[in-house]
């Protein structure tokens, strides 16, 4: 493949060709702010903010969808451009509540930061307008369409990454709406973790928190199935609050299904064992792991002595961590002295 | 392209089917061999709705064509493989229009499925329980590999066959040597070179080289009082096993039963001594995905009351029984031990898996990792060999008493026996209940209505369950699911196994489906 050369706010660049003059800007260090931009999604191009000037051309071009050509000379900062996208920013918020002191998405929203980050003050109050075709929320989402910028990060993920099309766009009389069809949605919430605002948020705890009160995101592989997907568990006091997917991770690339996103809070669950317990005339009886260890140490040696080693057997677990099965099939070789180990892949 | 076999994956993987869906929005070709038609059907070009248990017909017609039409991979057969003539003979009886009826496809289709594979490279095939949970499921498994061999799709990138795994850590419980006949790292336990290798490591004089039981013989030994104890690590056999009541009755037998679990299960009703895990996020370790892919698995919140981690449980037990251990964190046992006694993961070390894993065999700390096995064509055993098996039918099938063929499966909202979705807020509201999944013409046939509650009934038991008319399955079969315990199909499914890898034959049985009398009124 052929490579171009520019300059972008006086650096050069050498990059293949066809990549984008956002993706050049990004190799050479220089922020372009965009909103409907996403790493994992193809340029979406419906917020315009990403717009650089580009010598010998009248207007602004979209960086995000306008690919680096030969000797181009780009300009990713001037006063034209910062109140262009000043009123790209107030158009929005024009039909945008400003329900910032309420949203779950505060302190996370890259609507606020942009707002933010472009000095943005004195605007009228908002008129705010649905951009959804209806309101609706499932058993882990609440959508919020007054918030919507339209974007449709949530419908390209929806139909580009998970394949499913439970969104899309409905082209309306006064313009665009997101339609959401609940026959086919699967719940994996990729949706949530794209969109830049608070118009898709989470309802699956009845906790409520504020986005920097999270203490830890904590990486770790989802417990559910064989495909192993790198998740980030959001951790608030000691407690998982939220899971979402680690965006850049292998194998998964950010992926989550509704087992990995929502299926975490069992390990909460008032059911859990708490103490060994030991059957008793035909009743179990809270007990101390000494006890119990005794007790078991003990029947082993007996059963040991009497019929010998392969008179016991093991069945190890597919579910817990590596360690565990190690450490189990070391117990029965090396301490009973049988291989009668297995576990259940075969179910 | 991509080839996949009685894998439901969009309920079963999600995350995999979300790649096989974007190739082909990019424009890569499916083909789809499942006797379902479930989501993925969608994204296919070509799906091949076999019947239940019919798999080695079909594949072998397939090569039978690819040999007759000269379209297989002749350069990588003679350079690569071994036993292609012995292929040759086996899979010339099966010609298309022998297997046609066997497997309920048109010749036709059955050829151009051939050629189309053919036609593009690399294809990489994906298979799951559809094909393993059969008595032939390791012949199921050998005539997949030898149709990928036939085709040069072995050693190469997006290529090969690819098992997705069910469970989250299958693959690395079997890594480190929960298998009867392997000690970690897949080192065989008849080896006195490698017993007296891990003996050493492991402080004691010798080890034992006779293989041991698998679980369908520990469990019938329960019975027969060859085996007096039994330890269950997280496992809730009395729903996941075929057919309950005889699981139930081996378990009732058993002299003494340890249980260790995150929660009471209808297993651990059995047990004499129960002990409390830690869970998931609870402790630190390591899970191995279908990749190979070694991950890291860290603490989010202590466990609760006294609850251990297992790795710490069995130490314990080691420890009464004169059995002083050194490792005392899950990195201490990997670092030290596992990476140590394993060659083909030496190279993995917890300081290495920070960010996305490595996958083995990764033999030396600067081995970057492997991520497709058998490169350039180079097999464990040098050249690729090739294992032709005849077609033999399910253990069980219909009659005039039990007319349907009943297959199982899992569905997305839960998993297995929902000791966790069931526990875990919002799940039971997406998916309540279990259905039976019935073709609309058996069912109009019956009288039977969409959500009506009927019977399934099988020579081991019956279950109640509702009734969910669709196309998705084949007039004549009946499919269902084992995550809700009243209406789960191990009530009914056939404790018949494979010979040599002892899976189960979750797939196929016979049942009768009944429609219940009409409820008395008043
Ligand atoms: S949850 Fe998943 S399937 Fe449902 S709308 Fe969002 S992206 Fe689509
Ligand atoms: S819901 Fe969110 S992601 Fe979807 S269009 Fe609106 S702002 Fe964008
Ligand atoms: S998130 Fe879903 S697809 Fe990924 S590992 Fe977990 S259960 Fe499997
Ligand atoms: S980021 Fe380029 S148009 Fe939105």
């Amino acid at each position: 493949m052929g490579m171009v050369k520019a300059t972008i706010d006086g650096s050069d660049v050498l990059v293949p060709e066809g990549t984008t003059i956002l993706q050049a800007a990004k190799g050479a260090g220089i922020r372009i702010p965009t909103l409907c931009f996403h790493e994992r999604l193809k340029p979406i191009g419906s917020c315009g903010l990403c717009i650089v000037e580009v010598a010998g051309k009248a207007t602004p071009v979209g960086s995000c969808e306008t690919p680096v050509t030969d000797g181009m000379t780009v300009t990713t900062r001037s006063d034209r451009l910062f109140s262009l996208r000043q009123d790209i920013l107030k158009s929005i918020l024009a039909h945008h509540p400003l329900d910032c002191p309420i949203c779950d998405k505060a302190g996370e929203c890259l609507l606020q930061d942009l707002v933010f980050e472009h000095g943005i003050t004195g605007v009228e109050p908002p008129a705010p307008s649905p951009k959804f075709t209806a309101p609706y929320a499932t058993t882990f989402l609440k959508s919020w369409p007054e918030r919507c910028v339209l974007c449709l990060r949530c419908v390209k993920a929806c139909t580009e990454i998970q394949g499913i099309g439970a969104l899309s766009v409905a082209e309306e009389q006064d313009g665009q709406r997101i339609a959401y069809d609940q026959d086919k949605c699967v719940s994996c919430g990729e949706c949530i973790q794209v969109c830049p605002t608070g118009a898709l948020v989470e309802k699956k705890t009845e906790l409520r928190w504020r986005t920097w009160e999270v203490d830890k995101k904590i990486r770790t592989t989802c417990p559910y199935c064989g495909v192993g997907c790198q998740q980030l568990l959001h951790v608030k006091d000691g407690r998982i609050v939220k899971v979402s997917g680690v965006e850049d991770a292998e194998p998964n690339r950010g992926r989550l299904c509704v087992k990995g996103r929502y299926g975490y809070d069992f390990i909460y669950s008032e059911d859990r064992l708490k103490t060994p317990l030991i059957r008793e005339n035909g009743y179990f009886r809270e007990a101390s792991f000494e006890e119990a260890i005794d007790l078991v140490a003990r029947r082993f040696k007996e059963i040991i002595a009497e019929s010998g080693p392969d008179a016991i057997g093991a069945v190890s677990c597919a579910r817990s961590i590596n360690e565990d099965s190690y450490q189990m099939q070391k117990l029965f070789r090396a301490v009973i002295g049988t291989n009668n180990i297995d576990h259940c892949a075969r179910t | 392209m991509f080839m996949v076999i009685g894998s439901n994956m969009t309920e079963a993987h999600p995350v995999a089917s979300t790649f096989v869906k974007n190739a082909v929005q990019n424009g890569a070709e499916l083909i789809v061999v499942d006797p379902r038609k479930h989501k993925l059907c969608d994204f296919a070009t070509l799906h091949l709705r076999l019947k239940i248990g019919s798999d080695i017909a079909l594949l072998n017609a397939i090569m039978q064509v690819l040999i007759t039409e000269d379209l297989y991979d002749r350069r990588f057969v003679d350079s690569c493989t071994m036993g292609f003539d012995e292929l040759k003979q086996k899979v010339m009886a099966y010609s298309p229009e022998r297997v046609a009826d066997i497997c309920g496809i048109d010749p036709e289709l059955i050829r151009t499925t051939a050629r189309r594979l053919a036609s593009v490279k690399p294809v990489m095939l994906c298979y799951t329980l559809g094909v393993t949970e059969h008595t032939c499921g390791v012949n199921n498994v050998l005539t997949v590999a030898n149709l990928q061999m036939l085709l040069g799709n072995m050693g190469v990138e997006c290529g090969g066959v690819n098992p997705l795994r069910g469970q989250n850590n299958v693959q690395g419980a079997c890594d480190m040597g929960a298998l009867p006949n392997v000690f970690p790292g897949y080192q065989a336990v008849t080896n006195p070179e490698l017993r007296e290798k891990f003996a050493k490591a492991w402080g004691v004089k010798d080890l034992p080289g006779k293989p041991g039981l698998m679980l369908p013989q520990m469990m019938e030994g329960l019975v027969t009082k060859k085996i007096r104890a039994f330890y269950i690590f997280g496992e809730n056999l009395a729903n996941t096993e075929p057919d309950i009541r005889k699981v139930e009755h081996e378990l009732a037998s058993a002299e003494f039963i340890v249980c260790q679990d995150i929660f009471q299960t209808e297993t651990t009703r059995f047990a004499h001594v129960i002990f409390p895990a830690a869970a998931w996020s609870e402790n630190d370790g390591t899970f191995s995905n279908s990749e190979r892919r070694v991950s890291r698995v860290r603490t989010a919140s202590p466990p609760p009351g006294l609850a251990k981690p297992n790795w710490w449980i069995f130490k314990q037990i080691a420890k009464r029984m004169g059995h002083e251990w050194l490792s005392d964190s899950a990195r201490e046992l990997w670092d030290n031990e596992i990476s140590v006694l394993a060659p083909s993961m030496k190279g993995i070390k917890y300081s290495r898996l920070e960010n996305n894993g490595l996958q083995w065999p990764c033999p030396n700390e600067d081995h970057p990792g492997t991520c497709f096995l058998h490169q350039g064509g180079e097999f464990t055993c040098g050249l690729g060999r090739f294992r032709a098996v005849e077609w033999t039918p399910p253990a069980e099938v219909p009659d005039r008493d039990y007319p349907f063929v009943l297959s199982t499966g899992r569905r997305l909202y839960h998993y297995h026996t929902r000791t966790q979705t069931g526990r875990a807020v919002g799940m039971n509201q997406l998916l309540g209940e279990e259905t039976a999944d019935l073709a609309p013409v058996d069912a109009a046939a019956m009288g039977i209505a969409n959500g009506e509650i009927i019977r399934l009934r099988s020579r081991r038991g019956e279950v109640k369950v509702k009734a969910r008319l669709t196309d998705e399955v084949l007039p004549g079969t009946v499919w269902t699911a084992f995550h809700f315990r009243d209406a789960c199909a191990n009530w009914l499914t056939n404790a018949v196994f494979d010979p040599i890898s002892q899976t189960a034959e979750y797939k196929a049985c016979a049942v009768a489906v009944e429609k219940l009398q009409e409820q008395a009124t008043g």
